[in-house]
This record gives C-alpha cells, structure tokens and sequence, in this order.
C-alpha cells in the first residue's frame, strides 16, 4: 500500500465519519431529505461567497454553505408552514432551484473558474491528496502526478498533508464536541420536542445548529466525495445502524464505524487493482449493499429475525391450541375420540403433516405425552399452560 | 415517596404564599392566522386541586395548556404560574404530552426516557448519573414498571406507554402538572393506577391539570374542573360548575344525557 493509497483512505474514513455524525440525528428527526437539498444548496452559498471574496480557498465559503444551509431550511419550513405544499414537496421545490442558480451562476460568470459542475456532484476523491497543506514555500503537486502513485514532494516549506484531511478532520471533531456537548439536549429534542420546550431548551436552537453542521460538513466533504456521496454517507450508515441497535449512543458509535468502513471498502472496490472505477460510486455501492446485508441479517430487527419469531409464534401458538383442545376434552366422555393424532386434522382444521410436526414439538417441551393408538395426554406443565392462557389459574 | 426532601422544602416555600394561584391565565387568545382556536380565556386554578379540562373535539384543550406552557405563542393575554411568567417557572412545571405525539421506535430504553425528566433539573450540559437513575428507578417503581426498566420503548403497550411518561412527570418533581389525555386508549386498571398516582400528588398539595374526555368519571376523579369551547363556559368546583347547563353550553347539541345519572357525549362513542 502507497502512501498515496493511505491518504485517500483517510479521507474518506474521515469524510465519512463526519458525514455519518449529524446524519443520526436527520434520520431520526425524519430530515434524512434535508441532506440532500442542503447538500445541492449549499453550491449556491459557495458561489455567492466566491463572488464575494474571488478565492476559492477561502474560508468565507464554507460560511457561504452555512448560511446557504440555513437559508434552505427556513425557505422549506416557511412554505410548509404556508399549509399550501408539503414537507417533501417543498424539500424538493426548494433545492433544485437554489441548486441550478449556483449552477447558471457558474457556468455563466465563471468559465474560467474551477468549480466543475460534474466533480460537484461525484467528487474525485483520488485526486485530493495532491491538494496539500504546506507551511512556507509552495505546494508543486498536480493532479497529473496521480499516476504515478505517489505525492510528489513540494519545494520548500514543511508539507502538513492533504489539506482536505485536514478541513474534514476539523469537521469531524466540530461535529464530535457538538454532539458530545448536547447529547442530552439533542436526544431530548429529537424525541420529544414539546418536553424539550417546555424545560427550557430551545429545541430550535439545537435544529439550527444541527442545520448548520449538516452545511458545513457538505461543503467540506462534496468537494473530496461529491454532494451524492454525501447524501448517502449521511443517510445510509445511521439508517443501517438504526438496525443494530436500540440505543442512541450505540446508534451513533456504529454509524460512524459503518461510514469509516464503507470508506476502507469502497476505496479498494474502486481500485485500479480491483474494478478501476470511481471511488464515490464504489462507496455508495458499499454502503447501499451493507444496508442490504444488515435490513436482511439484523439480529433482531432483520427480515429474517423477524420472519424467524413469527415462525416461531406461529408453533408457540399452535402448541397452545392444541393443549387447550385437549385440556377441553380431557375428562369428557368424547376424550377417547377428540384427544387421538389422527383427530386433530378434524377438529383443529389442521393437516395430518402439521399436526405430527406439533404433536412432536409439543412432546418435545412437555407439554403432551404420545401414548399408543395416538392417544394425546396432557402433562402437568401442559395442562398448566392451558389453565394459563384460558386464565383459569 | 414522590416527593423529595429538597423538593418538600421548596414545596413549602410555595404554601407559605398560598393565595397565589397555581395558575393565572388573563385574556388569553390564540389564533391560527385569523382562525381562533381559544377566545379571551380566563382561569384560575388554586393551588391543590385535581383540576379536569373538558370539552368537545376542537374546543383548544391541548392548545390551551400548550399556550399556558408557552409552546404556542398567544396573539393576546398574560398567564402566570405561581404569580410569575412561566419561563421563570419551569422547574415548577412537569408536562406530559399526547402519548402519540413521539415516535416510540426511537432507540432508547424506558429508563432513558423516565430519566429525560431529570433534564430539566439538570440543565445544559450537566449529564444524568447515579441520582437521577435512582430518582428515575424509584418512579418506575411507582407506576409499576421497574420491571420493565432496560427495555426497548418499541415494546410497551399503550397503557405501559402511558405510565412511563407518568414516571417522568414525577420524575420532574414539579409543583404544577400538565397532562394532555393521559387516560388515551389505556385499560382500566392503568386508568386506576394514574387516577391514584394523581391523588397522592394532590395529597402532596401539588396541582394536577388534566386534559380529559370521558365526561362520566369526571364527577369520581376531579374536584376541580373547567369547561372549554374555544371560550371558556366555566371553570370552579365540579359540584358547582358541572351542570347540565354549562354542558350543554359546552357540548351543545351533541350532548347526550344518560340515564344513570352521568353525563356524555357523543363523541365518545365515535
């Protein structure tokens, strides 16, 4: 593994992370949709704030995003509110408009300017290493260094790494401290905002403030991985983590973990070695298939999980009917007729297969006894159960 | 025991001005845009009682305590808890809202949500620890539900689901509660069991506000009850307020006299 290779890693294992953080709490407010319209919005921000300053490194940018950020939630809450459309519907009458002006903005004003509408929306994380933070002298790297695998050396001053490392790394710890900081506010305002209030915790607050870091860490990250890898990174591993757990916290530890690990894999599926593909699309390929794996294997809350205890109710319950029906028939004059195996298809309506399949489960918990001629006999934990759920005991 | 030492002392601090209502609401109008929801509200609510609000579906019931608890933001009018605004007040107030305003598939376990109760006192930043667990745990045990302390939300029945929200009410160790139909689809033993919690509140000299909608047990539970149609009809002693008269002025039409002595109203049985 290059040094090269290890870089981009840590991009995106950082990107993702950061991604992954704020995006807990939008898909559990039921915002997993603001994603993705702060995430295309936030370009008009940059735009406007690169007119303003004409450096595209400068750090009024991201404070562009924020506010873009800011500006998209109160237009999609303003029009909600109006009673007129929809949440969702307004969501996506808002972002597609403020997205195509940053677009027009661009490629109508800025020709010459490198803001590339395609790398906007896909990224190009591979090439982000070479983009370094150096203290003193001057950064010399290009991308047309990205053959050779490996960063070229810079002339003079004291190379500090990839600079998006290091603006996602700060997001990542801003996003950390906030959620750190208010966890209990933040739980408490996303599952019970009224309560919240009415404490004397602003609820907005904390929703603005969210706001703004689901902002900056788009502008951060959609400039390495694209604003559709952002939309995935913040929506697929906390929905995925959701599966896994019933504890916040937990929920977002593996979220994070998640997004990292989507950034490790998607990295060396889309690697020249292996389908020499575009890294964003191989990470959201990773993350779409291990939701896909976790919806289906979760241990509890998976299809399967779930199919499994249904499976189980169903022989639970069946076990119980028949306990009842012998319990009924036990010490009655039509005991001998009623409580036989070949009677059950008769009068439990079940087939002759089943029944056999029940009668042995049964046996096999105690519950009944098979004598010979297919006499069913209840046992003592049998007829307890029956006394118990006809509510007898 | 549901009342703390601090919380006894702090009680009594309260008592010792006790001609100062629990809760004073003056003019009190809220509209959404020019739809009036409540219209010039007055009440007064001593401190002590066991205080039912009723009224027929879209009278403002939730509104009002929504907007008594600044939730809502009134176009008119002034209320006061314990003589001061309620911003001053909130370590006075507990509130329990409409069990189905929550999403209960959130991921936490009942402790956690009893213990969100103790935020209040806690205040930013400060974490939950031993005391509020013990606090939230002791609460558990006074709606019954210790047993079902480390479990998911997801898997309480409705009446479970209310009595968890009961024990974080109590949790808050307030002077003054809120309950928004606390009574919402439990069964009757749960109904029991929170009427009893409320009395022991109430025997504790704190004031119980309860939005309610079953007009034939207001007379067994409440002492204290006002009605409400987007105006107030009455409020006062049940044995004096609630009459025919003002539940016809109330209910209207849709009321319904029974037979056995009680009153209700149609839109129960919807």
């Amino acid at each position: 593994m290059s040094l090269l290779d290890l870089e981009v890693q840590a991009i995106l294992v950082v990107t993702a992370s950061a991604c992954a953080l704020p995006g807990v709490f939008l898909v559990l407010r039921r915002l997993a949709l603001m994603s993705d319209a702060i995430s295309h919005s936030i370009l008009f921000g940059i735009v406007l704030a690169f007119f303003i300053t004409r450096d595209l490194s400068s750090p009024l940018l991201i404070g562009g995003a924020a506010l873009a950020g800011i500006v998209t939630v109160l237009l999609v809450e303003g029009l909600h509110r109006t009673r007129l459309v929809k949440e969702d519907a307004a969501i996506g009458l808002v972002f597609p408009v403020l997205f195509c002006i940053g677009v027009l903005l661009i490629s109508g004003f800025l020709r010459g300017v490198h803001l590339d509408e395609n790398c906007v929306l896909l990224g190009k994380p591979e090439f982000a290493p070479f983009n370094r933070l150096v203290i003193g002298g001057e950064a010399t790297a290009s991308a047309e260094h990205a053959d050779h695998g490996h960063v070229m050396p810079t002339r003079g001053g004291i190379d500090l790494g990839p600079k998006s490392l290091w603006v996602m790394g700060i997001i990542l710890i801003i996003n950390l401290t906030f959620i750190l900081l208010f966890y209990k506010e933040l739980k408490l305002a996303t599952f019970d905002a009224s309560l919240a209030a009415a404490l004397g915790f602003a609820p907005w607050l904390l929703h603005y403030g969210l706001m703004v870091l689901v902002s900056i860490t788009a502008v951060g990250a959609f400039e390495t991985v694209g604003s559709i890898l952002v939309v995935a990174l913040m929506i697929v591993p906390p929905a995925t983590a959701y599966l896994l757990t019933d504890r916040l916290a937990w929920m977002i530890g593996f979220s994070a973990l998640l997004a990292a690990l989507c950034g490790v894999l998607g990295y060396w599926l889309a690697h020249p070695r292996m389908l020499d593909t575009c890294i964003s699309g191989s990470m959201a390929t990773v993350a779409g298939a291990m939701f896909s794996l976790v919806l289906l294997f979760a241990p509890q809350r998976g299809v399967l999980a779930v199919l499994r205890r249904r499976q189980q109710q169903r022989w639970d319950f069946a076990q119980l009917m028949l306990a009842i029906h012998l319990f009924n028939h036990e010490k009655t004059a039509d005991a001998e007729r009623e409580n036989r195996i070949d009677h059950l298809q008769e009068h439990l309506n079940w087939d002759p297969r089943f029944a056999r399949r029940v009668v042995r489960r049964a046996e096999r918990r105690g519950l009944i006894r098979l004598e010979e001629e297919g006499m069913l006999r209840l046992t003592t934990p049998g007829r307890a159960a029956a006394e118990q759920a006809l509510q007898l005991q | 025991m549901i009342v703390s030492e601090a919380a006894a002392d702090n009680l009594s601090e309260v008592n010792k001005e006790t001609d100062i209502p629990a809760v004073e609401v003056s003019d009190l109008t809220v509209a959404y845009h020019d739809k009036p929801v409540l219209w010039d509200i007055d009440l007064t609510v001593p401190n002590g009682v066991l205080m039912a609000i009723v009224g027929p579906n879209g009278a403002g019931k939730t509104t009002l305590i929504k907007a008594i608890l600044g939730l809502i933001r009134p176009v008119a009018g002034q209320v006061l808890i314990y003589g001061r605004p309620c911003g001053e007040q909130r370590r006075l107030i507990a509130y329990v809202p409409q069990r189905g305003s929550v999403d209960w598939d959130f991921p936490t376990t009942v402790l956690d949500l009893v213990m969100m109760g103790t935020y209040g006192s806690l205040g930013w930043f400060r974490r939950p620890g031993k005391a509020e667990r013990e606090r939230a745990l002791r609460a558990l045990e006074k709606v019954e539900m210790a047993a079902f302390a480390h479990r998911q939300i997801s898997q309480l029945s409705g009446g479970q689901q209310q009595r968890v929200f009961l024990a974080r009410a109590l949790v808050q160790d307030a002077q003054v509660y809120f309950m928004d139909e606390p009574f919402q689809g439990v069964d009757a033993t749960t109904e029991r069991a929170i009427i009893e919690l409320l009395r022991e509140l109430r025997s504790h000299g704190r004031t119980v506000l309860v939005v309610h909608h079953d007009l034939q047990t207001v007379i067994e539970y409440f002492d204290w009850v006002m009605l409400l149609n987007v105006r107030r009809i009455a409020s006062g002693p049940v044995s004096e307020v609630f009459t025919e008269a003002n539940l016809r002025a109330a209910y209207g039409a849709r009321l319904a006299l029974i037979r056995n002595g009680g009153f209700t109203s149609r839109s129960t049985f919807q």
